[in-house]
């Protein structure tokens, strides 16, 4: 499998959730979000500032820091 | 007969929109996650149940991360609620049935709330409630809160649920090595006394919940077993992988809770929030259109609020001045009385209601901002720049609830889930002009700047903002050091702000606004007006009254700042009290000039242009009034840092103004 971190994808690519490597906290905290394994996100926007994903219809902002520590692959 | 629901649920689902529907309230409803930081309480009548019903922070699981979560969490495990309401978002079932889960896992009574279905409809998500109903062993009920729809329905099955016995708890597999630890673990806790079902316990303890864990670290009984501790032991060794396996667990259920049962069309439709949102979160447009939001919202609040409408409340203000002097002299009232209304009450309550008409309009325009779902955006274009004073976006909203009032300003930092981060949160919170300051500004431009009105405002408002972030920055160097937390929110879609929001939020702010001037404002009026005649003899609001001596002794501070008047140092201190009591305070001691444009020609005439800059600038920033001290306190949990916020402002806003004056003076301006 191919991990590449999200803050590396391109706009409108799609994508599943592989592993988390943020504190404890924040790996719960995004889970319970809906970043569990195997959740399939959509990169809606990721320029400059925190990474606008989408996830079952709706959108989330992830801090650029947060988003080079969430590890997906590619469909 | 009498019962307690509960309404729980993700945040912005819907809760309070359904809380106020049901008991008639008027709790704030906003489009943005984290709305609601404290439980509110209010009461319906349904048959003949009288139902206390109890709204909640959003939340999006039981093991909560932030304060308010925190107190969701807390009424619900200690509450003893009959029934559950949860309610969930149509949109997003499946993210929002996991806190579901979690509710039917520790065999709560649930009715399910299934909200915005005209919203899901709108995307073409097709959901059988049916099914989901039977799967869950639950009732589910669509509704939108937004216009009463369901409500009825939504209320007989509460009661019905209610009333039933409850019906066992759902079991969830978490795969064969959970499961088998679970059962062991719930097996030995059944030795224990517990308030809460001893499957559960095991549950939450397998899932690290820190508040379950010390319930069952404290019991004796437990300790004393050997095969307990040494589970205990094998757990918390392993205690990252059960977590995250128990939270894939429960998706695993609900994705079979929603197979089928849940249709999206294969290409989502793009909605008008994905074409709003390419704008407004543009990464170089961003923050200007941010700015330029700002400007109109003042520009419009000077425009209808202060030129169209200023005019009329002001004369309003003075017939009705008229009207009480002429009352009380056809009616003998002794001369004090008459002098206490026209100088006293009139000249210095008046100048406060006189704003009222601008109050309105600003919050009018806040409300629209709030009930649209701009207020996530902003908070995501800050982002970055409030990464570089070492805050985080979430930071931001906390700063704009603080312009309407600093009070729930400060609340809404409960949201923020490292200390760090909210402390400073907390601490700058009070430079964020509230509306209470804007009487205060308002008289100062219609003295030396009324062209530039719209203008000036926004300036004090963006000053505001960037004091904050210095000090943010500053003490994210030195008094909270640590890392930038993390920045996770979610963008819910642009809505049309409904009428009855907007009214109700302005209402709120405005009823405030009109009962400080009622209470606060009258009472320190009252009390500066007899510091003002006394001792008998003295000229009234003369510099021998003993508030002209009050005023004195304070005034040389205010010096190096240009304004080391007795009566500025006198307005300045009893805006403590609440900010409005400023304007209250120089409209009184300025009373009795010359009749007409009072206050606004008697400033003109011992302030100037100079002066009054940096006059405005010491009341941006100067301490906060005493509610915020007081939220500060209870927030912070101490008064030591109520008493630092009200030092360092103070220096701060002192700082400032006299270097506003000082280099103003050098440059040559008067
Ligand atoms: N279209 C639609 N909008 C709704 C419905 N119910 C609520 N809203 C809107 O959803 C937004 C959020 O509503 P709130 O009642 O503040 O949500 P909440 O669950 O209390 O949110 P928090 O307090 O932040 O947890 C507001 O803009 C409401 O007007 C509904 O049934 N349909
Ligand atoms: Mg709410």
């Amino acid at each position: 499998m191919n991990y590449s971190p999200l803050v590396d994808l391109h706009e409108g690519v799609t994508c599943k959730v592989a592993r988390i490597q943020a504190g404890r906290t924040a790996t719960k905290r995004l889970y319970e979000m809906g970043f569990n394994t195997g959740a399939r996100i959509k990169v809606l926007k990721n320029d400059r500032g925190p990474v606008i994903v989408g996830l079952g219809g709706h959108k989330v902002a992830l801090g650029r820091g947060l988003a080079a520590k969430m590890l997906v692959t590619k469909e | 007969m009498s019962i307690t629901i509960a309404l729980v649920g993700n945040p912005n689902s819907g809760k309070t929109t359904l809380f106020n529907a049901l008991t008639g309230s008027n709790q704030h409803v906003g489009n943005w996650p984290g709305v609601t930081v404290e439980r509110k309480e209010g009461q319906v009548r349904h048959g003949n149940t009288v139902c206390r019903v109890v709204d909640l922070p959003g939340a999006y699981s039981l093991g909560a991360f932030s304060e308010d979560e925190m107190v969701a969490r807390e009424f619900i495990l200690t509450g003893n609620p009959d029934v559950v309401i949860n309610v969930i978002d149509a949109t997003n079932v499946e993210r929002n049935l996991y806190l579901t889960t979690q509710l039917l896992e520790m065999g709560a009574k649930v009715v399910i709330a299934l909200n915005m279905v005209d919203e899901a409809k709108e995307r073409e998500i097709s959901i059988d409630e049916k099914a989901l109903a039977r799967r869950l062993g639950v009732p589910v009920i669509p509704t939108v809160a937004s216009r009463r729809n369901g409500l009825e329905q939504l209320m007989n099955a509460a009661l019905a649920v209610a009333s039933a016995p409850r019906n066992g708890h759902v079991r969830l597999s978490y795969g064969e090595s959970i499961d088998d630890k679970l059962a062991k673990l719930t097996n030995l806790l059944k030795a224990g006394r517990w308030d809460y079902p001893s499957g559960w316990l095991a549950l939450k303890v397998m899932e690290g919940d820190e508040y379950v864990r010390k319930i069952v670290a404290d019991e004796q009984s437990m300790q004393r077993s050997k095969e307990f501790l040494r589970l205990w032991d094998e757990i918390a060794a392993n205690e990252d992988y059960y977590q995250l396996e128990i939270v894939d667990s429960r998706y695993r259920f609900v994705g079979e809770v929603t197979q089928d049962a849940v249709r999206r069309p294969a290409v989502a439709v793009e909605t008008a929030t994905d074409k709003l949102d390419r704008i407004l979160t543009h990464k170089y447009w961003g923050i200007p259109i941010f700015a330029a939001i700002m400007f109109v919202v003042f520009q419009l609040t000077f425009a209808i609020g202060q030129d169209f409408l200023g005019e009329w409340m002001a004369s309003a203000v003075e017939y009705i001045g008229e009207f009480l002097e002429s009352l009380l002299l056809t009616v003998n009232a002794p001369q004090w009385l008459v002098d206490f209304t026209g100088n006293g009450i009139i000249a210095g309550v008046g100048a406060v209601v006189e704003f009222v008409p601008l109050i309105v309009i600003l919050y009018l325009l806040m409300g629209l901002l709030e009930d649209s779902g701009y207020m996530a955006r902003a908070a995501y274009v800050m982002d970055n720049t409030m990464r570089a004073v070492g805050l985080q976006g979430k930071t931001f909203i906390s700063m704009i609830v603080g312009f309407g009032c600093n009070v729930p300003g400060v609340m809404a930092t409960r949201t923020l889930e490292s200390k760090k981060d909210r402390m400073i949160a907390i601490l700058i919170n009070p430079f964020m002009s509230c509306g209470a300051k804007i009487p205060i500004y308002l008289v100062f431009i219609a003295a030396f700047f009324p062209a530039y009105g719209g203008a000036a405002l926004f300036a004090m408002y963006a000053l505001g903002i960037i004091v904050a972030f210095i000090m943010g920055k500053i003490f994210s160097k030195t008094l909270f050091k640590g890392e930038v937390s993390h920045f996770i929110m979610e963008l819910p879609p642009y809505r049309m702000p409904t009428l009855g929001t907007v009214l109700r939020s302005m209402w709120d702010n405005v009823s405030g606004f009109l009962t400080r001037a009622g209470t606060t404002i009258f009472a320190v009026v009252s009390l500066l007006w007899v510091l003002a005649v006394l001792p008998g003899g003295v000229e009234p609001y003369g510099p021998e009254s003993i508030l002209g001596q009050i005023g004195l002794a304070i005034a040389p501070i205010f010096k190096p700042a240009g304004f080391g008047t007795w009566q500025a140092s006198v307005g300045l201190f009893s805006g403590i009290a609440a900010k409005e009591a400023v304007v209250a305070t120089l409209g009184m001691v300025y009373a009795g000039v010359e009749e007409g444009m009072e206050l606004v020609m008697s400033i003109r005439e011992v302030f100037t242009p100079l002066t009054a800059v940096s006059f405005m600038v010491m009341t941006l920033l100067y301490t906060p009034c005493a509610a915020t001290l007081g939220t500060i306190r209870k927030e912070t949990g101490s008064g030591k840092w109520a008493l630092f916020s009200a030092l360092y402002s103070f220096g701060v806003a002192w700082a400032l103004a006299v270097v506003v004056f000082q280099v103003g003076s050098l440059l040559g301006f008067a």
